[in-house]
């Protein structure tokens, strides 16, 4: 299936883009997709505790499943204010 | 005298590349809303905060912020935590960000809040700015002399009870 992936902040500049057009397997979850990325840009790594992740504009946990068409966005500890 | 005024809709929760404006906040705290009962209090104190970018961070000289936003999360943000807040104190909140880039002294968000009484008008506004601090997804990218760097706070989980805890605390209860 096709998924759509958000990147912010740092995460968007290690990987040299905010927006992927990625493939997940059937019964694939939220880290699925995030483990094909930290393979494909290693640095993600060391953001693997601190991320947030959020599905079709929503928070969400990486172990949700996720469906073909789903955005799934990876954030960065978050710093408004 | 402003019978011809046009009247601008009020956004009680807003993310935006303009210039804030903590008026419009107020407007959207204090007009009546559709759903009032005809026998509701209306406001007695209205507080605010406005956050502004600061020339210094951690010794470093700032010469100016970029902020970026996931801008659906963040308005679904923005609710959430008005609706904490209202679930709390007797307040109505107004919660504004600002997107791109700000020079020193620009204000980067605002907050009001009014209620019937003062002390929950303060409570709601300090709670508020915590809890954006804590979930909102926005990200301040630091440009300093000698360089720039993502600013990385808070882990955004709108769940951990925890960290509502500490805002609730940090706002007085």
């Amino acid at each position: 299936m096709h998924v759509n992936v958000r990147l912010f902040a740092r995460l968007k500049d290690i990987a040299g883009t905010g927006e992927l057009a990625r493939q997940a397997p059937p019964g694939a979850t939220a880290r699925t997709v995030w483990d094909t990325l930290v393979n494909e840009f290693a640095q993600l790594r060391d953001y693997e505790a601190s991320i947030s992740v959020a599905v079709n504009e929503e928070y969400s946990r990486m172990d949700v499943a996720i469906a073909d068409g789903d955005e799934i966005a990876f954030l960065p500890p978050v710093s408004g204010g | 005298m402003n019978d011809n005024r046009i009247v601008m809709p009020t956004a009680s929760y807003a993310v935006t590349t303009d210039t804030l404006n903590l008026e419009a906040l107020i407007e959207a705290v204090t007009s009546t809303p559709p759903d009032t009962a005809v026998a509701a209090v209306g406001p007695g104190g209205i507080t605010s905060f406005v956050g502004v970018v600061r020339n210094e961070n951690a010794g470093r000289r700032v010469l100016h912020l970029e902020y970026e936003g996931y801008e659906p999360l963040v308005l679904r943000a923005f609710e959430r935590i008005g609706t904490e807040a209202a679930d709390r104190w007797d307040v109505r909140v107004a919660l504004h960000h600002r997107l791109g880039t700000l020079q020193i002294g620009e204000a980067s968000v605002m907050i009001a809040a009014a209620s019937p009484h003062r002390a929950d008008a303060f409570a709601a506004c300090r709670y508020i700015i915590e809890r954006v601090k804590q979930i909102v997804p926005i990200w301040k990218h630091e440009f300093f002399e000698g360089g720039d760097v993502w600013i990385e706070g808070a882990t955004a989980d709108p769940d951990d009870d925890t960290a509502r805890q500490d805002a609730i605390r940090v706002a007085g209860g």
